[in-house]
């Protein structure tokens, strides 16, 4: 039971990766869609920060009494306390700025959709498509 | 510079695409890009030879960061001979663009064309070149955000539905692909591709690589439209821009076929992968699938830019076969198959390029007579046709002579059969279009059609004569590949 609620971080990953991923299936709405490829996307971003954490750990910027502590060649271990690992954290920013140009490609995308099939409904493009 | 050649491929590329955009006159922006497409593909084959002559992988730290905490490149022979094909068919793809172009993108919007597509190569050329996960997953996405752009630049509005869905799958796809790069960074605590190889023996058989390949081999599946994970790809080539269609045909499924097999190989390694996580008899029973149903759909479609989209997931199917069976022949017969192919497509759709010009239309109740009309075009087509089925003496039959006989050398029997009757498949949507284009007469309103100006046939001739030059001469393509699959089989470097 503890290794369950433990793992929380996990469950809420799981619960919003499946969230967002049933919203861009089942949705025909193309803006909807869009918010469930984001959901599914942000879920992924707490993955990786969720694997980055060090129990304990602070922001990883170093204080200057660790930062003699290394240059006198001490190792980890003497550090006064734990950081957190900064690259998951440092990764998420550049699939943040990838998620953002996504976003903003496919809004650019809908935009000019609405304006050629006048509407954003994707059962109702599907049926224009058919007759054409 | 000699330092610095292994980046400059992607760097160049890069700084130009901007460029463009300051420059914006439409002819300046055409030659420029023209010039920055070829001065690549002469890096890469500079890259190319100095891997050879040396047989040792060329590494770069990028920013003088040291692998494996700083952004490792790695180009060994597999990298380096991807890298060169990317490059070349991007510059001659982009030779034929101006002409083509003017016929179906309207001329203002002609140099941010030019900017995506060279966004594109760089996004192509960088997956090809590097050895770290995560800018794996980078480049990725920049090849990508630039074809849903290029896509979207199609003549119909149809482009802009059939972008906007490719979009939805390829987000997915990578996100997939994310979550494999970090369940594997969980697993090994690096990031550098060749580090990861070695500390996976520790990590093998647990849930979280096999989890990891499972998320990989979904998302490289969404990439590369392999079957049954391929609904964006026949929308997405039917309505592109025709030279559009021939870039990404040729190069973009190709590069994703790649990194499916540096990460079976290199990065999780055979044991991981076969024995560990049983890729292969998930692999080969949906490239057996692909072979059959996509070429079987390609049979009945209606419109030939179509039919060759459902053809392209059939080839897939093959180079997927080829990197399931696992063994030297196999490997080879997927590289081979990866570069004949991209040649094959590429000039298919570059002639298809050439009918749009000139015929107006790629239905295939329209096209008949055109083989009198416009002789050499159609003359090219044909013998690309034939390398679809894999006729001696065209580039595809020596793939499919390397497929077979790996599949025999795996005493797998019947799947080389399966490979010599799915090529009979081949033969019927080939021959539906021969049919009409020699065997019915032209319409009367088609009577003044000329052949294809000499600025698109002379690249469609080009891509297609190599195809020949390859098929009767396979010494380099077929080496070259050879040489790269044993450096993959050779498991960690």
């Amino acid at each position: 039971m503890s290794d369950f609620l433990g793992l929380y971080n996990f469950w809420i990953v799981i619960f919003l990766m499946m969230a967002g991923f049933y919203i861009v299936i089942s949705r025909e709405n193309l803006i909807k869609k869009m918010i469930g490829l984001n959901i599914f996307q942000t879920s992924v971003f707490l993955l990786f920060i969720t694997m980055g954490k060090v129990r304990g750990g602070t922001a990883p910027i170093f204080r200057p009494e660790d930062l003699e502590t290394m240059e006198r060649g001490g190792s980890l271990a003497d550090l006064s306390q734990p950081y957190t690992n900064p690259i998951p954290s440092v990764l998420i920013l550049t699939a943040i700025v990838v998620g953002v140009a996504t976003m903003s490609l496919a809004l650019a995308l809908i935009v000019r959709i609405r304006e050629e099939y006048g509407t954003i409904e994707g059962d109702q493009i599907l049926e224009m498509e058919h007759a054409e | 510079m000699g330092g610095h050649l292994p980046v400059l491929p992607i760097v160049l590329p890069l700084l130009a695409a901007p460029a463009c955009v300051l420059l914006r006159r439409r002819p300046v922006v055409l030659t420029f890009g023209i010039g920055v497409a070829w001065a690549t593909f002469a890096l890469t084959v500079q890259l190319l030879l100095q891997v050879l002559a040396t047989g040792e992988p060329v590494t770069y730290a990028l920013g003088g960061w040291a692998a494996p905490y700083g952004i490792e490149y790695r180009i060994d022979v597999l990298s380096a001979f991807v890298a060169l094909f990317v490059a070349g068919l991007g510059a001659v793809v982009l030779t034929y663009a101006p002409r083509s172009l003017a016929r179906e993108v309207p001329a203002d919007r002609q140099y941010l064309f030019v900017t995506a597509y060279l966004l594109c190569m760089t996004g192509l050329l960088g997956i090809s070149v590097t050895g770290d996960l995560f800018n794996v997953f980078v480049f990725l996405e920049i090849s990508a955000l630039a074809s849903y752009q290029l896509i979207a630049m199609g003549p119909s509005r149809r482009a802009l539905t059939a972008s906007f869905r490719y979009l939805v799958l390829g987000t997915i796809g990578a996100t997939f692909i994310l979550i494999g790069i970090g369940l594997l960074y969980e697993m090994t605590g690096t990031l550098n591709m060749v580090d990861v190889a070695h500390r996976i023996a520790e990590a093998k058989g647990t849930r979280t690589i096999r989890v990891a390949s499972a998320f990989l081999a979904v998302g490289f599946g969404i990439k590369m439209a392999l079957f049954p994970l391929h609904a964006w790809l026949p929308d997405a080539y039917a309505q592109a821009p025709s030279v559009v269609t021939a870039f990404l045909a040729a190069t973009a499924t190709k590069v994703s076929v790649y990194v499916m097999l540096r990460f079976v190989y290199t990065v999780l390694g055979p044991a991981t992968s076969f024995q560990g996580s049983k890729l292969d008899w998930v692999l080969l029973p949906l490239a057996l699938v692909a072979m059959f149903v996509a070429s079987g759909v390609a049979i009945f479609q209606t419109n030939v830019r179509r039919m060759l989209a459902w053809s392209s997931l059939a080839q897939i199917g093959y180079m997927v076969l080829g990197i399931s069976l696992a063994n030297v022949t196999g490997v080879t017969a997927g590289i081979v198959h990866l570069f004949n192919h991209a040649l094959t497509k590429g000039g298919l759709f570059l002639a298809m390029g050439c009918i749009a010009y000139r015929w107006g239309s790629v239905e295939l109740r329209d096209l008949a007579g055109i083989g009198k009309r416009m002789p050499v075009t159609m003359f090219a087509w044909v013998i690309g046709g034939l390398g679809l089925i894999g006729v001696p003496a065209t580039a595809g039959f020596v793939s499919k002579w390397y497929l077979v006989g790996a599949a025999l050398e795996r005493g797998m029997w019947p799947v080389a059969a399966l490979i010599l009757l799915s090529s009979l498949l081949a033969v019927v949507y080939v021959w539906r279009v021969v049919e009409v284009a020699y065997f019915q007469p032209a319409p009367e309103e088609r009577g003044s059609v000329r052949e294809a100006p000499l600025s698109l046939l002379v690249p469609t001739c080009i891509l297609l004569g190599t195809t020949l030059f390859f098929g009767l001469n396979a010494v380099w393509s077929a080496g070259v590949a050879e040489k790269a699959a044993r450096v993959l089989m050779g498991g960690v470097p």
